[in-house]
């Protein structure tokens, strides 16, 4: 025979409140947090006037338009020019495209000996269950190689527009845009701390699930990396830069990609040498369907998630603050 | 296999894995391994055309252990080592005649990032020359849109970010066309690797099957690699993006950048669709009219510039004009002539730039040319070296641009039809040439004086002030004139290196 508990106790137990709150007798926020309906945005009607005059006005100043005749030719022409080319452009490819081989036709021209080898002998010669992973990371891993380039000097350009140098004149650099910062950063939001605090650890892990298994299914590099990149976004954006600056700045994010790309292509430079001067490869291909199998293409997806997540991080954080 | 086979390889290997260890670097570390990096692909590519001149034919290098529809592979010719040898030297002059502008007006801390995009930008221009599928080409034609874009805003002012913007997007635009046409070949051949697509769309010319859709391909790709190397009506990008980013930028982005993008072009034509079946098609006709138009326009708006780096990069317009209607003219001969047009506006075009700059240099950084009255006694080399290169634009014999205009004139006879079109063009985009190049060369040696050199402020700059720039600029002259005297080697090369590309 259990208890009976009384009523005022029952009352008090976390299992009252969650009914409560599911009969929706109780709102549970109500008293304890705070909450404002936030303001829509309104600018202020003077000020919006003067902004809208100070655009017209540079933008005659720039383009001269009174006695620049070309240019006002130029701008009326231009729209009609336009509509007409666009629509020359989607009627032509349109009609281009209803000429093309039909969809999912067993006939078609790209139904022919390459993709029957990556089909049927893909498992076999790269030893990854994952067909597609086996195609960009073991056949035509040059391809690949340059593309994580790419994201690589994509961060590099983005780097030289938006990184803000200490050592500028005139203001104090780096001191200024910190306290800017500060302004926007959300300060100590409750909510967005405890859910990123269950929240962080599973992205993680899951995008470590991701890059290390994507010979063995789904997944990958690319898709691993951004997900993971995503988990650093929302701790960034729960504990601040104080707290991500710990572990990760912009010498890390250098360092560890350096390290991945550097990793990708010796490794790389060792199968593409081996395979032109038709030396057996000493990488053991292993079981397919395990860990640790499928020769390089678990080493290059770790490099290649490195390589993402750091890029999606930093174009956050430059997008954001100009440096880290 | 002989060792020597690697080395296309690990060129491009070597310029990529340079890339990401120049950003951990600091400036002058990243500085010497760019040097490093150019001579020591210099020197390989070097080899690799002894060997292939040696050898007599090309051959076929599998990157990977699977063979070619199925990996990656690389071509490598006379052709293509060629370009690789010249596309290093010149890439090397160029960042040599930079040097001092690249300390003073870019960021300490972002100097290094300077040389992580130009490292980049090699192996992306190797891997262009060597490749053997589309799709590969693809993928570096991308670094190669990105690196650009970097090279012209790393000196940040409000006209270079506008021009980068405004080049990335003609440029993106340029590579969306030109990935849409490579989905459209792949869908209609079932390849990506170039040998293979041409015998599929052999079969399908002669079948006549999916003409429309491979024209439109053809089509697509060729106005995507026209928007990227900037043809006539498509240039708008370029005189902010050349004129005002730092020299060894405009340098490298006029006479590397845009012709890697078009030796892609004469790939496709040769390698991927088949020059007889592009020739058929009737587009050439059309890159010959936009090529005329481009000689002609590209100089008219020359003649009424006053900025005198904006004047050069009209005049790259124009020589933009002179390749395409190398091309339009439909024949071996006319693709000749515009890849040496190449090589030497290439030569020609970075020796005018680090000239100018020179020029500017001694007139206290202005670019008007007005100021520049009298700059040719103050700054004795780059006076000389931009008379040079003036020369050679015009196409003064002895100089490479007199060669080019030659083969030009001589192709363009084996074509009854557009025989008269292009020697009337040559001869009308001569004379502006020589209109605007003259008038520059007139200005920068009329004497001021001494009081207004003073009141302006202006420096004599003497040949041992910055050493490297000279060395420089002395090793473009004697380019040109090797290009210029000793032409005949180079185009019999040219010759064979087309021979077996296809």
């Amino acid at each position: 025979m259990s208890k009976k508990v009384p009523q005022k106790e029952y009352e008090r137990t976390l299992s009252y409140h969650l009914k409560e709150w599911l009969n929706g007798s109780k709102e549970i926020l109500l008293d304890n947090v705070e909450m404002k309906p936030q303001k829509p945005f309104e600018e202020d009607k003077e000020l919006l006037v003067e902004r809208k005059k100070e655009e017209q006005q540079r933008f005659e100043k720039v383009y001269d338009l009174k006695s620049n005749r070309e240019v006002r030719f130029f701008r009326k022409a231009y729209r009609v020019l336009s509509v007409l080319f666009c629509l020359f452009l989607v009627l032509m490819l349109l009609i281009a495209v209803s000429n093309l081989p039909s969809f999912g036709d067993a006939s078609n021209p790209v139904n022919n000996e390459v993709s029957k080898r990556y089909i049927e002998n893909g498992l076999q010669e790269t030893g990854s269950v994952n067909i597609v992973t086996g195609m960009i990371l073991d056949y035509r891993a040059f391809d690949t190689l340059g593309e994580s380039h790419v994201l690589f000097i994509a961060t590099c350009t983005v780097l030289i527009l938006l990184r803000i140098d200490g050592d500028k004149k005139g203001r104090s650099g780096m001191g200024y845009e910190m306290e800017e910062d500060r302004l926007y950063e959300p300060k100590n939001d409750v909510i967005l701390q405890t859910a990123a605090r269950f929240l962080v650890p599973p992205i993680f892990i899951f995008g470590i699930y991701v890059v290390l298994c994507g010979h063995l299914g789904p997944g990958g590099g690319f898709s691993g990396g951004a997900i993971i990149g995503a988990g650093l976004i929302l701790y960034l954006n729960a504990f601040g830069f104080a707290k991500t600056e710990r572990f990760f700045t912009r010498k890390t994010y250098q360092r560890s990609s350096f390290c991945a790309l550097a990793c990708y292509a010796l490794a790389k430079s060792y199968s593409f040498f081996t395979g032109a001067n038709h030396i057996e490869s000493v990488i053991p291909k292993g079981t397919p369907g395990d860990i640790l199998s499928s020769g390089l293409i678990l080493i290059l997806n770790i490099c290649v998630g490195i390589v993402v997540a750091g890029t999606m991080y930093t174009f956050y954080v430059m997008f954001r603050k100009g440096d880290y | 296999m002989q060792f020597v086979q690697n080395f296309p390889f690990i060129t491009i290997i070597l310029s990529l894995f340079s890339g990401p260890l120049c950003s951990i670097l600091g400036g002058k570390k990243a500085k010497r391994i760019n040097q490093a990096v150019i001579c020591i692909v210099m020197v390989m590519s070097c080899a690799v055309l002894a060997f292939v001149m040696q050898s007599g034919t090309s051959y076929v290098y599998m990157m990977g252990h699977f063979p070619a529809p199925w990996g990656n592979e690389i071509r490598v010719g006379v052709l293509e080592a060629f370009m690789a040898v010249f596309f290093c030297i010149i890439m090397l002059l160029c960042m040599m005649g930079g040097v001092y502008e690249r300390e003073q007006k870019l960021e300490d801390t972002k100097q290094n990032l300077y040389y992580v995009l130009v490292n980049l930008l090699l192996s992306s221009l190797l891997a262009l020359i060597y490749t053997n599928d589309l799709f590969t080409a693809y993928v570096f034609v991308e670094i190669n849109t990105i690196s650009a874009c970097g090279l012209i805003m790393i000196k940040q002012n409000g006209r270079t970010l506008e021009a980068a913007t405004r080049y990335m997007i003609m440029s993106l635009l340029g590579s969306g066309l030109l990935l849409l046409g490579i989905c459209f070949i792949y869908d209609l051949t079932g390849h990506l690797l170039m040998s293979n697509i041409q015998e599929q769309v052999r079969i399908l010319a002669q079948t006549g099957m999916y003409h429309m859709p491979l024209l439109v391909s053809v089509g697509l790709i060729c106005v995507g690699l026209a928007i990227k190397s900037a043809l006539f009506p498509f240039h708008s990008w370029l005189p902010d993006a050349y004129g005002y980013s730092t020299v060894s930028s405009a340098a490298i982005l006029s006479s590397l950048v845009s012709k890697g993008y078009v030796f892609l072009l004469v790939k496709i034509f040769f390698r991927v669709i088949g020059f007889d079946i592009v020739c058929d098609s009737k587009i050439m006709n059309i890159l010959f009219v936009f090529g005329i138009a481009g000689m002609i326009m590209g100089s008219v708006s020359a003649i009424q510039e006053n900025n005198i780096r904006r004047m050069i990069a009209y005049s790259s317009v124009a020589q933009i004009g002179y390749i395409y209607m190398g091309f339009g003219l439909g024949n071996t001969a006319g693709v000749i002539a515009s890849l040496y047009h190449i090589l030497s506006h290439a030569a020609t075009k970075a020796l005018l730039f680090v000239a100018a700059s020179g020029i500017t240099d001694a007139s206290d950084n202005h670019t008007d040319f007005f100021k520049l009255t009298g700059a040719g006694y103050r700054n004795k080399l780059a006076g000389i070296a931009f008379t040079a290169g003036s020369l050679s634009m015009i196409g003064i014999p002895m100089f490479c641009g007199f060669i080019s205009k030659l083969l030009f004139a001589q192709a363009g006879m084996d074509n009854t039809y557009k025989m008269l079109p292009t020697l009337i063009a040559l001869a009308i985009s001569t004379i502006l040439n020589a209109v605007y190049f003259m008038k520059t060369v007139i200005r920068i040696y009329t004497p001021v004086s001494r009081k207004e050199i003073q009141k302006n402020g202006y420096q004599n700059i003497s040949i041992k002030e910055q050493p490297v720039k000279s060395v420089a600029l002395i090793l473009f002259i004697i380019l040109n004139l090797i290009l210029g005297l000793c032409s005949e080697p180079i185009v019999a090369a040219l010759q064979s290196g087309l021979g077996m590309f296809a």
